[in-house]
C-alpha cells in the first residue's frame, strides 16, 4: 500500500519537476551571454518584428507604412505590434528570450537593459551615424558605446495663446528674453480667470530653469544636484508659484500644460512640441504661438526628450534589423513621421526640410543646440520620480531641502 | 485550500489497491496545474528574490548568482531609495489597512443588520443594491472614482452647496493627520519625531496620515467591498437561531445588549471571515492605484503591491521587486495570525464569572 503512494507520489513529483524545467526551459531558447559588442551582427532570413509604444493611429499607420515599405523593397518580412504598456511588454520579452527585434527605446530603460546585456549595441555601425545630432547621441551612449539610433526627438519651448497675448496689449517685441521679462509677462498676463504661465510640477518642466540657470543633475559623470544654480532655479520658480503668476498644470485643474492652453486656463506654458497634436485635435480654436524659453543667468536652456530604435541581443536576424532601421531613420521617413504625428527628426540632414514644413516650430527645433537631458543611468528614472514627487509640494518646500535629497540619492546611482 | 485535513484520512484506510492508484489519477491534474502554476513560480520567484537576475534569459540559468539577502537588505536596511519607498508605500498601506478594515467591516455588519430585518420592505431591493458595487470592476469603478474627485467633480460640487472649497483630492499629497495639526499651526514636527524614523521615512511622516488622494481610495474601497461582507454577515445572521435571542429578550436584555452580548458573540467564525478577508485585501491593494494614480501625488498612494510591480518591470529590479513581494506576505501572515489570535475562544474570565456569580446570588437572596 504505502509503497503505491509513495510511486504515486514520485510519479506526480517527476511530472512536477518535468513540467517545471519545460515551463522554465522556453526561457533558455538563447544562450545568456552578454554578447552587446558591436562586432557580429546576426544574420538569418527571419522575418522582424518590431514594437512599439504608439501614442495613437495616426504613429502606428505612419510607421506600419515605413515598414511595408522597407518591406517590399528589402524582401523581409515585417510584423509591427503597438504595445499597450511597451516597459512591461519589453521587461517580459527579454525575461522569455523573444524579445522583439527592434523597439522604441526610452532614455531611462537604455542603462538597465544594457546591463543585463539584453541590447545590441549596434550604434557604431549605422551608415547615416554621423548625421545624427551629437547631443542625441550622447543620450544613448553607455559606457562609451553608442547604443542605438535615435528614432527622433523634442524640445521644450514656451507655448503662448495668441489671444490672450494680444488682449494684454502686448506684441512680438515683448517675447521674454530673461527670466524677468518672462515674470514682467506672466504677471502681466495673469487674470482672475487664468495664470500667466503653467507647467507640471516635474523635473521635466522644471529642468528648463535649471539649465538656464547654469545647473543640472549630472555633469562629467557626477551628480551636481545641489548646485547653486538648481537652487537658484527653484527658488525662482517658488516665488513665482507663490505670487500666482505662474501655476502647476494639476492645481489649476488640468492634466498637463497642454490642457491647460487649450482649456484657456494658462496664457503660457513649457510644452514640447507633441503639444501640437494635441491642440488641433482637441482644441482646434485656440490659436497659439510658440517662442523660445527665454535665457536664464547662465544662457538659453530647455530639456529635450527622444527614443531610439532599441534592437534585441537575442534578435537571430540583426543584419536586416540595422538595414531596417537606417530607412526608418532615413530622412524621408522621419519627415514623413513628423507630418504624421509631430516628432522632429534626429538627423540634421532634415533640419531645412523640417524648418521649411514647420516654420512656426522653428523655436522647437532651436532648442535643439543648447538642450540638456535628463539623466540615462541605471536607476536615474528612479531618482527623478522621487525628485518629481517632492516638486510637487514645492510651493511649501524648501528648493535646497529637496535638491539635497536628489543630490544623496543619484550619488548612489552615478558612482 | 482546506485548513485541517479531516481526521479519517489516514494512510492506508482500507482503500484497495486500485483505488489509490485511481485517486492519485484523478488529482493529477489538478495537483499538477496547481503545481506548474502555483508551486513552482513561488518557489522561482523566492529564488529570484535572492539571486542577481537582471531579467534576461532564465533565471536557473548558470550566470545568475545567489546574493543572499542583499535584496531583502536594499529594500529593509540600506536606507537608500529604495528602503524609502518601501518604507512610504508601508506606511500609505498601513493607514489604509487602519481605516478601511474596521470601516468596512463595521459597515457591512451594520448593512446586513438593516436588511436582515424581517419588516423592512423592500428588502431585495437594498440587498441588490448594497451588493451592487462589489459586483462592477475595480477598474470602472476607479476611473468613476477619478472623474468624482476631480478638482472640478462631482464631490467638489456638492461641497460647494456647503460653501465649503474641496480639495484636489487625487493631486494633494498632504496628509490629513498634517492637515488637521497645521490648523492649529504645527507645520513641522517636533525634533523628536523629525530626526528618528523608520525605513528612510521620519516618524513625523509615518503620522502623516493617509494623504487626501489615498483617503479617496480608502472611501472606495469601504464603498465596494462592504456589499459583499454585507452578504457574508447576511448568511451569518440568518444561520443564528432564534431562541437565544429570545432567551435573552426573557432576561429582560435591551436590544443593544442584545447585538453586544448575544448577536456578536454568535457571529464571530462570520467576523473572523470578514477581518481576515479585509486585511489580505487591503494589504494587497494593487489595481485602483495600477488604474488611477501610479503612487501620485507624491508617492502618498504607493503601496508595496504596486512597488513590486514597478520596481520588477519598471526598473528591472528584479530581485527587489520579488523581495517586496515576499516580504508583503510575511506582513499578511504576521497580520491574520495576530487576528486569529485575538479572536481566538476564549474560556469566560474569571472577572466576568464573578459577575455572574453576584448576579445569580442577588436573584437567589
Amino acid at each position: 500500500m504505502t509503497r503505491h503512494t509513495t510511486r504515486a507520489a514520485l510519479g506526480t513529483g517527476a511530472v512536477l519537476i518535468t513540467s517545471a524545467l519545460a515551463l522554465t526551459g522556453c526561457g533558455s531558447g538563447f544562450s545568456g551571454g552578454g554578447d552587446s559588442s558591436s562586432e557580429g551582427l546576426t544574420s538569418s532570413d527571419d522575418a522582424l518584428t518590431v514594437l512599439i509604444g504608439s501614442s495613437g493611429d495616426a504613429e502606428t499607420e505612419a510607421v506600419q507604412e515605413a515598414i511595408d515599405a522597407w518591406s517590399k523593397e528589402s524582401g523581409t518580412k515585417v510584423s509591427l505590434q503597438a504595445a499597450s504598456n511597451l516597459s512591461q511588454e519589453l521587461s517580459q520579452g527579454f525575461a522569455a528570450g523573444k524579445p522583439a527585434d527592434l523597439f522604441y527605446l526610452s532614455t531611462d530603460q537604455i542603462a538597465g537593459f544594457a546591463a543585463n546585456g539584453s541590447l545590441k549595441a549596434y550604434g557604431d555601425e549605422l551608415k547615416n551615424k554621423d548625421d545624427f545630432y551629437p547631443s542625441l547621441v550622447e543620450n544613448f551612449t553607455v559606457d562609451g558605446e553608442f547604443y542605438c539610433a535615435p528614432k527622433d526627438f523634442s524640445t521644450l519651448a514656451l507655448v503662448i495663446n495668441s489671444t490672450m497675448w494680444a488682449n494684454a496689449g502686448l506684441t512680438d517685441a515683448d517675447l521674454p528674453k530673461t527670466w524677468d521679462d518672462l515674470a514682467a509677462v506672466a504677471k502681466k498676463l495673469t487674470t482672475p480667470e487664468h495664470v500667466g504661465l503653467a507647467f507640471s510640477a516635474e523635473y521635466q518642466r522644471l529642468g528648463v530653469f535649471i539649465a538656464q540657470s547654469g545647473g543640472g543633475l549630472v555633469k562629467d559623470g557626477a551628480a551636481i544636484a545641489d548646485d547653486d544654480a538648481n537652487v537658484a532655479a527653484l527658488e525662482y520658480v517658488k516665488s513665482h508659484l507663490a505670487d500666482g503668476t505662474f501655476a502647476f498644470a494639476k492645481d489649476i485643474g488640468a492634466g498637463w500644460g497642454g490642457e491647460a492652453l487649450g482649456k484657456q486656463s494658462a496664457a503660457m506654458v513649457i510644452e514640447g512640441n507633441w503639444i501640437t497634436g494635441a491642440m488641433s485635435n482637441d482644441y482646434s480654436s485656440v490659436d497659439y504661438t510658440v517662442a523660445e524659453l527665454p535665457a536664464g543667468p547662465a544662457g538659453k536652456g530647455t530639456l529635450q526628450f527622444t527614443n531610439c530604435w532599441g534592437m534585441a541581443a537575442d534578435s537571430p536576424n540583426q543584419e536586416a534589423a540595422l538595414d531596417l532601421v537606417e530607412y526608418l531613420t532615413s530622412a524621408d521617413s522621419q519627415l514623413a513621421f513628423s507630418k504624421a504625428f509631430g516628432p522632429m527628426p534626429s538627423i540634421a540632414s532634415a533640419a531645412d526640410a523640417w524648418t521649411s514644413a514647420n516654420p512656426e516650430l522653428e523655436p522647437f527645433l532651436a532648442g535643439a543646440d543648447y538642450a540638456q537631458f535628463p539623466p540615462n543611468q541605471d536607476g536615474a528614472a528612479d531618482v527623478i520620480a522621487d525628485f518629481n514627487a517632492q516638486l510637487e509640494s514645492l510651493k511649501t518646500g524648501d528648493p535646497a531641502q529637496i535638491l539635497d535629497s536628489v543630490q544623496s540619492n543619484l550619488e548612489a546611482v552615478v558612482e | 485550500m482546506a485548513a485541517h485535513a479531516s481526521p479519517r484520512r489516514g494512510r492506508a484506510s482500507g482503500l484497495r489497491r486500485g483505488e489509490a492508484v485511481a485517486g492519485w489519477l484523478f488529482t493529477a491534474p489538478v495537483i499538477v496545474i496547481l503545481g506548474v502554476f502555483l508551486l513552482v513560480p513561488v518557489l522561482m520567484a523566492l529564488w529570484v528574490s535572492v539571486s542577481d537576475w537582471a531579467g534576461r534569459g532564465s533565471p536557473l540559468s548558470g550566470d545568475v548568482s545567489f546574493v543572499g539577502a542583499d535584496n531583502y537588505a536594499a529594500v529593509l536596511a540600506d536606507g537608500g531609495l529604495a528602503t524609502k519607498d518601501f518604507g512610504t508605500a508601508l506606511r500609505n498601506n498601513a493607514w489604509y489597512v487602519l481605516l478601511v478594515v474596521p470601516l468596512q467591516t463595521a459597515l457591512s455588519l451594520f448593512l446586513a443588520i438593516l436588511v436582515n430585518r424581517a419588516v423592512l420592505r423592500g428588502r431585495g431591493f437594498f440587498r441588490t443594491a448594497f451588493y451592487f458595487p462589489s459586483v462592477t470592476s475595480s477598474v470602472a469603478i476607479t476611473v468613476l472614482w477619478m472623474f468624482l474627485f476631480s478638482a472640478s467633480g462631482a464631490v467638489n460640487d456638492v461641497l460647494a452647496w456647503f460653501g465649503v472649497n474641496g480639495p484636489n483630492w487625487f493631486n494633494d499629497p498632504r496628509g490629513i493627520l498634517h492637515l488637521v495639526l497645521s490648523a492649529f499651526g504645527a507645520d513641522a514636527g517636533p525634533a523628536a519625531l523629525t530626526d528618528g524614523g523608520m525605513l528612510g521615512v521620519s516618524w513625523w511622516d509615518w503620522f502623516a496620515g493617509p494623504s487626501i488622494a489615498m483617503s479617496a481610495y480608502i472611501l472606495m474601497a469601504v464603498f465596494t467591498t462592504s456589499g459583499t461582507f454585507m452578504l457574508l454577515f447576511l448568511a451569518g445572521l440568518q444561520n443564528l437561531g432564534a431562541d437565544v435571542d429570545e432567551a435573552a429578550m426573557m432576561d429582560g436584555a435591551n436590544g443593544w445588549q442584545r447585538f453586544w452580548r448575544i448577536t456578536l458573540p454568535q457571529l464571530r467564525p462570520t467576523l473572523f471571515t470578514v477581518l481576515t478577508l479585509g486585511l489580505i485585501g487591503c494589504w494587497q491593494v494593487f489595481d485602483q492605484i495600477y488604474t488611477g494614480t501610479q503612487g501620485a501625488p507624491g508617492k502618498t498612494t504607493l503601496t508595496p503591491a504596486f512597488l513590486s510591480y514597478q520596481t520588477a518591470f519598471k526598473n528591472q529590479e528584479w530581485g527587489q521587486g520579488a523581495a517586496i513581494a515576499f516580504i508583503l506576505f510575511v506582513i499578511i501572515v504576521v497580520f491574520t495570525l495576530i487576528q486569529r489570535w485575538a479572536l481566538r475562544d476564549r474560556p469566560v474570565s474569571r472577572r466576568r464569572i464573578r459577575a455572574y456569580e453576584v448576579a445569580e446570588k442577588g436573584a437567589m437572596s
